[in-house]
């Protein structure tokens, strides 16, 4: 199957109501949606919940079942599944850190993670589920050990950045970790052994990065190239030498590959690269856009191309999209409206073309 | 935190002659008009003086752009003093004024004139940072002064 040839249509399957504010995330839970196993997902809003959501095997539509209330006691802006699901961490502008399990029916707190000195902005769990990272408008990056009994320890506060940090992420396979921020440049930090974190490389706009706030970034599958977004209104491609990164003898350095510039005219908060090489631009012009690589681009160079823009995706901004790992094409938006969409990619058989 | 205000003397004017505008105006209901929105935000008062952003010239009836056509509004003040420090409380204010007072899916951008403000560059990217805004607004002690600049004037 090809991502250049064929047309698409994303279609919207459903509209999840039932946030009283705007929804700034959502997040799918892993091992989730195939296999029988009904399709869950998590969102969380600036009415200080987060809403669960699951899809019914029968009908096929989502439905509420859990609402994580009196916990936080400002807005929830995001969260995220532990790698087994077992576990789901929110973070607040109250400056806590949330960590819930499913019991039985409902979830409950078993841990709230203090120290960050303001608004909380994301967690990001490594790929083993050992390590919780989390960051704020404190300016700094904290990494957090996961002990046994739901207990966590702060192993490393990061300084570095000088601005708000907007976003952390892991890398899909290694012990490295990204963070973007409102001082336009994205950093990387790694381990010296030891628990001894620093910061091994800085994209600034010297290294043809962005050039104001940077939103969000995002992992391909491989884990050799990363997507990131921003204020600047372009989207940004970026690769490393995946045997090098993969070794773990030293750092592999990033490299600017490719900037997408002239498909957005507002912010663009969040990227997403799917599983299939899609990736996903939720901005505040309230729509969603669709990207892939060329076919016929350089090894070195590769070329991505719009794929489709999804105008009035919603009704006010998109501050979210997060493709569903499962494999079924399913893309969840979540916006200022106050609701989340669940999309299907539809690719259109030959001469189809989607109505203009 | 300084002490005594940053702009001791500011200058006052005039309230300028509000003009009524007539009942069969063609341009009520969908329309966002200019005029309208310069109405509703007027009378804001300063953070720091009891005058409203009109009579300090923060604002002024052309300090509010809209394009209809892609649902955007420029609000462009003129804060009193270069060093103004309450620049961002002035455009947390215009913001929740605003928040009903037109279609769900217009954007509204705030920035400070051109050359008045010694850090235009970041106070401007600060009023435009939606995230910034939303904490600031939950913040106690900022929503109170929001508060009482969004309402004084009824009391």
């Amino acid at each position: 199957m090809s991502l250049v040839d064929e047309s698409f249509e994303l279609k919207e399957l459903q509209v999840l109501e039932g946030h009283a504010d705007r929804v700034w995330s959502v997040a799918w839970k892993p091992a989730t949606g195939f296999d029988g196993v009904p399709a869950v997902l998590a969102s969380c809003s600036g009415d200080k919940t987060v809403r669960v959501w699951e899809q019914s095997p029968s009908s096929g539509s989502f439905q509420c079942k859990a609402v994580l209330e009196e916990t936080h006691t400002r807005t929830v802006r995001s969260c995220a599944w532990s790698p087994s699901g077992k576990l789901l961490a929110t973070a607040s502008f109250d400056a806590t850190t949330a960590v819930w399990e499913h019991v039985g029916d409902d979830y409950e707190c078993v841990s709230t993670l203090e120290g960050h000195e303001n608004e909380v902005k994301s967690i990001s769990w490594n790929a083993s589920g050992s390590l919780l990272a989390t960051c704020g408008r404190d300016k700094s990056v904290w990494i957090w050990e996961v002990l046994p009994g739901n207990e966590f320890e702060c192993v490393s506060v990061l300084q570095g950045h000088t601005q708000d940090v907007k976003m952390v992420q892991w890398h899909p396979n290694m012990d490295i970790l990204f963070s973007c921020s409102y001082d336009n440049t994205i950093k990387v930090w790694a381990e010296d052994g030891d628990d001894d974190w620093h910061c091994v490389q800085t994209l600034a706009e010297a290294n043809n990065g962005h050039t104001s706030t940077v939103w969000a970034l995002s992992f391909n599958a491989t884990g050799d190239k990363m997507a990131t977004c921003s204020d600047d209104l372009t989207l940004k491609i970026w690769g490393s030498d995946l045997l090098t990164i993969q070794s773990g003898n030293g750092s592999a350095p990033w490299k600017h590959i490719c900037t997408l510039s002239g498909y957005h005219d507002r912010t663009i908060f969040s990227v997403h690269w799917s599983r299939e090489g899609i990736i996903a631009s939720g901005a505040a012009d309230d729509a969603i856009r669709l990207f892939a690589e060329d076919g016929d681009g350089l090894v070195d160079e590769p070329k991505y191309h719009l794929l489709l823009k999804k105008d009035k995706a919603h009704d006010m901004d998109v501050n979210s999209v997060q493709w569903s790992s499962a494999g079924n094409r399913l893309l969840a938006s979540a916006s200022d409206d106050g609701t989340i969409k669940i999309w299907e990619l539809i690719s259109l058989a030959g001469d189809q073309k989607p109505p203009l | 935190m300084t002490l005594g205000l940053i702009n001791a003397n500011p200058v006052v004017h005039a309230k300028k002659e509000r003009v009524a505008r007539p009942l069969d105006d063609p341009h009520a209901d969908d329309a966002v008009d200019p005029l309208e929105i310069y109405d509703i935000v007027r009378d804001i008062r300063d953070p720091e003086h009891p005058y409203s952003l009109e009579q300090l010239s923060v604002l002024s009836e052309e300090s509010i752009t809209v394009d209809e056509k892609l649902g955007r509004i420029l609000i462009t003040f003129t804060p009193t003093i270069q060093h103004c420090s309450m620049a961002t409380v002035i455009g947390l204010c215009l913001r929740e004024k605003l928040k009903d007072c037109f279609p769900a899916h217009f954007k509204v951008d705030i920035k400070v004139a051109p050359g008045s403000h010694a850090d235009e560059e970041a106070v401007n990217k600060q009023l435009n940072d939606k995230e910034r805004v939303a904490a600031a607004l939950e913040n106690p002690n900022l929503r109170q002064l929001v508060t009482e600049c969004l309402y004084s004037s009824e009391l």
